[in-house]
């Protein structure tokens, strides 16, 4: 049986039709991206030529006028020249160092490889051994960096180590008489309080030992190295009396929960200028005749108590976020209020914090910039002490480092957001349906 | 446990068999005390230190010094100043030249922080593009850096007062600052202001009426229009009537300066300039998350009720939005204020520079200043988190 054959209807299939050109590739994203309807296409224009009057000069005054190498201003003062970044090359290390000695700068760069060392695989999720590593950052580190640069060697007298040995006696008498009056085994807790002042006894051995490294006072640190030690610090330091703030603050006990509330609505409620103003003003008054910080040291204490009432903000959201359930579970297996937090509540409550640790260190870091008014050199103080250099002075020197530290700044807070989103969506998707 | 340690135990708990130790009431009591005590004894000790310290020093203490003279001057002041006036006066020059920038920064900051929050979500591929890159770059660099930057490197270079840039008639920007036509009202020039106020009360009223209207009839009244016509046309009707009875006083070179005219100083526009560019990065993300927070659902059950787009938006999405919006928006204006304090690091004659600062240094009575100047500050922040928490009580969500 065959089909009647019939002019008129097709047998085979038409090939295909490309689609319209103006619904694909470059027109087809154009028109529906930017001229889909008239008022679009007016906003494409306006931006259009919002750039046109941005773009060029800005690229022709960073990129194609500017100065790359030169000696001194002479290169930069030339007519119709853009940024002077021979100035930046010039004044490079000291952007980085400060006045640090020269041949002690290795100690710098090693301080900075032991903190990538440590950070790299706390910061990546996949990389094993985080109980290790946040060790690692929060107590080695600290300490070598400490030693690698100021140079350790620190001269603690001999009555130091008597007041120290005298209070850990005490210490070790309160808690007996405690476990005695109260009918408990006073071995566990002896334990813990000697442990604690051995460990505090360790750490001042170590940082008094000689290493036969040549002290550098932090008159002379300046720089980035100045920026990354007051973030780095301010952070540390903080996270602990930021924890401690956030528990008394959901504490049930009312004398604590107030001291607590007060404390950091005090800190939140003050510029942080004011705190430098008090930290290097103040201070000083409080402490008995004879004692006296550096400059630096001042500047770090105002910083950390500062960065604390964020970061206990931060820490009891986190807090906040634990179902009541996981507290009830922990009462219910016995365990102590410090064993609870420390074992069951802390670790699910920091991990959801992370991003918001990283997003007050991000504030910290731009912060930092501050304890130029105070009189200390960081990137931007030392970038901003050379625009009076008589040798690199010409009309586009300030842009031109200002540029320059607003990109290293850029560079370090953008990262870190990046990564801040990052462990958000991470730690959201197990919510996600 | 070893058997002496729980005899010892059954002595001293008694016959309950539970030693006080491990009772929660006593513990919570006993901590307490000890922090208490802990807190108070290092205040004391801070206090007697201080004590000690001034006395060596020779500084005086207390508020004395606030009715002493001055003997400086200040190169912005909303309030009759000389160096003549005592350091109250100073202070409160301060503290109005703070509020004075804080409030023209917050305006608009949260105009433009609007406009680029919503651009962020535009449809339009270069404005998103261009609202993003805003954001990312302002919002990571410092704004202590931000404000160096607009001040030395931008402002500073502009041209000396002769060659001065005059980019509308009667304006000029210079090195000194951008110079304006002082506006001088003449006898009768108070009814204008009279009519502003009448018309701002009025606006208030109808929006009141239409709002109970409205919930009582359904009917809406175009309220938003009917106000801002009336707060634009009133005073300018009562402009007209009078007999326009303002006069521009245009600003004339004479030497090296220019005589007449208002003078804003650089140091104020560099910080308006960083503190409403830097802030309005921040409201801008706090708008755009405003907007997404408000699910789908909601737009489509607008449209299903059959209202056009833009009701929608107005009736439906705005409303929840703000809602999230409002509480970090505050936040944002608290921290505009809080960081108008790097005025000192320009020059800027704000509440630290000049109270902190100057002050400071002249009497050395450091406790005394820093104290009142974060008090200041904590006041401003603790009445913005009070409108914040009766706002938030007010528009938060009545579940039943």
């Amino acid at each position: 049986m065959s089909m009647p054959k019939i002019a008129y209807v097709r047998t085979d299939e038409a090939p295909r039709m490309p689609p319209p050109v103006t619904e694909t590739g470059v027109v087809g994203w154009v028109r529906q991206n930017l001229f889909d309807s008239v008022g679009n296409a007016v906003m494409t224009v306006l931006g259009i030529a919002m750039l046109a009057l941005i773009l060029p000069p800005t690229i022709n005054w960073l990129f194609i006028d500017a100065v790359w190498t030169g000696t001194s201003r002479d290169a930069c003062v030339v007519e119709g020249a853009g940024a002077c970044w021979a100035f930046v090359n010039a004044k490079f290390a000291q952007f980085m160092y400060g006045r640090y000695p020269i041949a002690e700068r290795w100690r710098v760069d090693l301080t900075g490889v032991l903190l990538i060392i440590g950070l790299v695989p706390a910061a990546i999720p996949r990389v094993p051994f985080k109980r290790e590593t946040v060790l690692y950052l929060l107590v080695v580190f600290p300490i070598a960096g400490f030693i690698l640069l100021t140079g350790g060697h620190v001269e603690l007298s001999g009555s130091f180590w008597i007041g120290l040995a005298i209070l850990a006696a005490l210490s070790l008498a309160v808690v007996t008489l405690i476990c005695r009056n109260a009918g408990i085994a006073p071995a566990s807790p002896l334990k813990v309080v000697a442990g604690f002042y051995l460990a505090l006894a360790a750490v001042f051995v170590v940082v008094s030992y000689d290493f036969g490294l040549r002290p550098v006072e932090t008159q002379l640190w300046g720089g980035l190295l100045v920026t990354l030690v007051v973030a780095i610090v301010g952070i540390v330091a903080s996270f602990p009396l930021g924890i401690l703030l956030a528990l008394g603050r959901r504490s049930k006990l009312p004398a604590v929960k107030l001291v607590s509330v007060i404390f950091i609505e005090f800190w939140r409620g003050v510029p942080l200028i004011t705190v430098l103003f008090m930290s290097s003003v103040m201070l000083p008054l409080f402490l008995p005749d004879g004692i006296n910080f550096d400059k630096l040291l001042r500047a770090l204490i105002g910083v950390a108590l500062f960065a604390s009432a964020y970061m206990a903000e931060v820490v009891r959201g986190g807090l906040q976020a634990i179902p009541k359930g996981q507290y009830e579970a922990a009462d219910a297996m016995g365990l102590s209020y410090w064993q609870g937090i420390g074992l069951v509540i802390m670790p699910q409550a920091l991990k959801l914090v992370i991003p918001g640790i990283v997003n007050t260190f991000i504030g910290l870091f731009k912060d930092t910039s501050l304890v130029l008014i105070i009189g200390l050199f960081d990137l931007l103080g030392i970038v901003s002490l050379n625009f009076s250099d008589a040798n690199w002075a010409s009309p586009n020197t300030p842009a031109t480092g200002f540029v320059f530290a607003a990109f290293v700044f850029w560079i370090f807070c953008f990262g870190m957001s990046r990564y801040s989103i990052y462990m958000e969506r991470r730690l959201h998707r197990g919510h996600a349906r | 446990m070893t058997p002496a340690s729980s005899a010892e135990r059954e002595q001293a708990g008694g016959g309950s068999g539970a030693s006080w130790f491990y009772n929660p009431r006593v513990r919570g009591i006993v901590f307490q005390v000890l922090v208490v005590a802990f807190l108070l004894g290092m205040l004391a000790y801070f206090a007697y230190n201080a004590k000690i310290n001034l006395e060596r020093a020779g500084i005086a203490s207390g508020l004395g010094f606030l009715s002493e003279r001055s003997g400086f001057d200040v190169s912005q002041s909303l309030i009759q100043y000389s160096n003549d006036s005592s350091y109250f006066r100073a202070f409160l020059v301060g503290l109005y030249n703070t509020l004075l920038v804080a409030v023209i920064g917050i305006v608009i900051a949260t105009v433009l922080g609007f406009v680029v929050g919503i651009a962020r979500l535009s449809k339009n591929f270069l404005i998103r593009q261009i609202a993003t890159w805003y954001v990312e770059l302002l919002r990571n660099i410092p704004l202590l850096l931000q404000l160096l930057f607009w001040y030395k490197a931008v402002l500073s270079v502009l041209p000396s007062p002769r060659q001065s840039l005059e980019p509308i008639s009667g304006v000029y920007l210079n090195n000194r600052g951008l110079i304006l036509p002082e506006v001088i009202g003449q006898p009768g020039s108070s009814a204008i202001l009279w009519a502003l106020l009448a018309a701002i009360a009025a606006a208030i009223g109808i929006s009141r009426w239409a709002r109970k209207r409205q919930q009582a009839t359904g009917q809406q009244f175009p309220s938003v229009f009917v106000g801002l016509g009336l707060i634009i046309g009133l005073p300018l009707f009562a402009f007209l009537v009078t007999g326009m009875p303002v006069e521009l006083d245009y600003a004339e070179l004479a030497g090296f300066n220019f005589r007449g005219g208002v003078v804003i100083i650089p140091e104020f526009m560099a910080l308006l300039l960083g503190l409403a560019l830097y802030t309005a990065a921040f409201i801008a993300e706090i708008v755009r998350a405003g907007i997404l927070a408000v699910s789908h659902g909601q737009t489509e059950a607008a449209y299903s009720l059959g209202l056009r787009p833009r009701r929608t938006l107005q009736l439906v999405i705005i409303p929840q939005a703000m809602r999230v919006i409002i509480p970090p928006l505050t936040s944002q204006y608290l921290n505009l204020t809080k960081n108008s304090s790097l005025a000192v690091a320009i020059g800027y004659p704000d509440l630290v520079a000049v109270f902190a600062g100057t002050v400071l240094n002249q009497t050395g009575q450091a406790v005394e200043v820093i104290i009142i100047t974060m008090l200041v500050y904590l006041t401003l922040s603790l009445l913005t988190s009070g409108f914040m928490n009766w706002y938030n009580s007010r528009m938060a969500l009545v579940e039943r």
